[in-house]
């Protein structure tokens, strides 16, 4: 039966009209059969263990965690104005606040006295905090109307809707493109393909001190706009929501900043990692 | 193999991304806000380009190094400052000045 179905094509010439397409699909079947069975796999994988109630990546320590307190047990806390919570707490969080305030300020004496500031507003303000953020969100968003008041007062900081505009305009054609091939018959591929880095962990990396540097340079060096949505999605692992949230920006805006920040800096730390540079 | 066909097809199946286009789209790749359409397109591409698959891993190690910097270091006459402030303000916390902050 099936015998005189595949006669029948070969009869009218089915074979014969792209014999190459045919060739071409069976020769690679192998490649199309272990891409398909990675994307089924792969979304098995998540599906089932979304079920379970595992997630892949263990996240990382949180404040709650040391303190063993949740959510609403550490704001309670912080109303109730213990202070071994208090002391905790800044001192988890100054660091963060901080690297924040830095990308609003000149200078990092002007960066400390924000950080005060801002803590003054939470004794001031936590007892009217109702949670419908989450603490952190809270904080960084004391900061940021903080700093922006000072920077302007120290004019350097000029409002982020006008700063964002123009720096982005300005930047020209992406970073990107000086990667790929412009026209031609290669057009849109890599001019010089990227090589597998160095298994080497983020943290032996950054033991070393020129790297860091290099890193801690790229970061200054971006501006303001990029490095404060990097600071807080990269460094300090807020989510996306939230940084739309604290910085008062687009969902997109925010996508593009990252983006750019984030080639800048693989580019800066490409040399340390490469590995035939070592 | 007929060239002008084998791009044919692989532009077929590969969905049209070009390198360039995967390097612009890592970031949205990664947050999660492709379209289904592009998401499988993504992947395809990577499946069969070593290069994207590379440039994606960098990516992700550039993100891994960035959450593992230290944070700041804060002088210690700061926190210090703080807990002081923090005592004053306890001794009487009935008394509110400045702006209220919202959340």
């Amino acid at each position: 039966m099936f015998e005189h179905f595949f006669f029948f094509l070969l009869g009218h010439g089915i074979y014969q009209v792209e014999p190459a397409w045919i060739k071409y699909v069976l020769c690679h079947r192998p490649l199309i059969v272990i891409v398909g069975l990675r994307i089924i796999l792969r979304s098995v994988v998540r599906v089932s263990l979304y079920y379970v109630g595992l997630t892949i990546s263990s996240s990382p320590l949180t404040v709650h965690d040391r303190l063993n307190l949740d959510e609403p047990g550490l704001v309670q806390a912080l109303q109730a104005g213990d202070e071994r919570v208090f002391a905790a707490v800044m001192d988890w969080y100054s660091g963060s606040l901080l690297r924040l305030a830095l990308s609003y300020v000149p200078s990092r004496a002007v960066a400390e006295e924000v950080v005060q500031e801002t803590w003054m507003g939470v004794f001031e303000g936590i007892h009217r905090f109702e949670s419908r953020s989450s603490f952190k969100t809270w904080l960084f968003r004391i900061l940021t109307n903080r700093a922006k008041t000072r920077g302007i007062r120290e004019s350097r900081y000029e409002p982020f809707g006008l700063s964002a505009s123009s720096t982005d305009a300005d930047e020209g054609p992406s970073l990107e493109d000086s990667l790929f091939v412009a026209e031609g018959s290669g057009e849109g591929h890599w001019i010089d393909p990227p090589q597998a880095w160095e298994p080497d962990t983020p943290e032996r990396v950054l033991l070393s001190k020129e790297c860091r540097a290099a890193i801690e340079q790229a970061i200054e060096s971006l501006p303001a706009t990029q490095r404060q949505v990097m600071t807080l999605r990269d460094i300090e692992g807020v989510s996306s929501e939230e940084v739309c949230n604290i910085l008062e920006i687009s969902e997109t805006n925010q996508r593009v900043l990252l983006h750019r920040a984030r080639t800048k800096v693989r580019r800066e730390l490409a040399p340390y990692v490469q590995g035939d540079k070592r | 193999m007929d060239t002008n066909l084998k791009s044919k097809l692989m532009k077929y199946m590969v969905g049209n991304f070009t390198c360039r286009e995967i390097a612009r789209l890592v970031t949205d790749y990664l947050d999660g806000s492709l379209t289904l359409g592009e998401r499988v397109r993504f992947q395809l591409h990577l499946g069969l380009c070593f290069a994207c698959r590379n440039y994606l891993r960098q990516m992700k190690y550039t993100i891994a190094t960035l959450r593992q910097l230290p944070p700041e270091p804060v002088p210690p006459h700061v926190k210090e400052e703080l807990l002081k402030r923090f005592r004053t303000w306890k001794q009487r916390p009935s008394q509110s000045s400045g702006k209220p902050e919202t959340d």
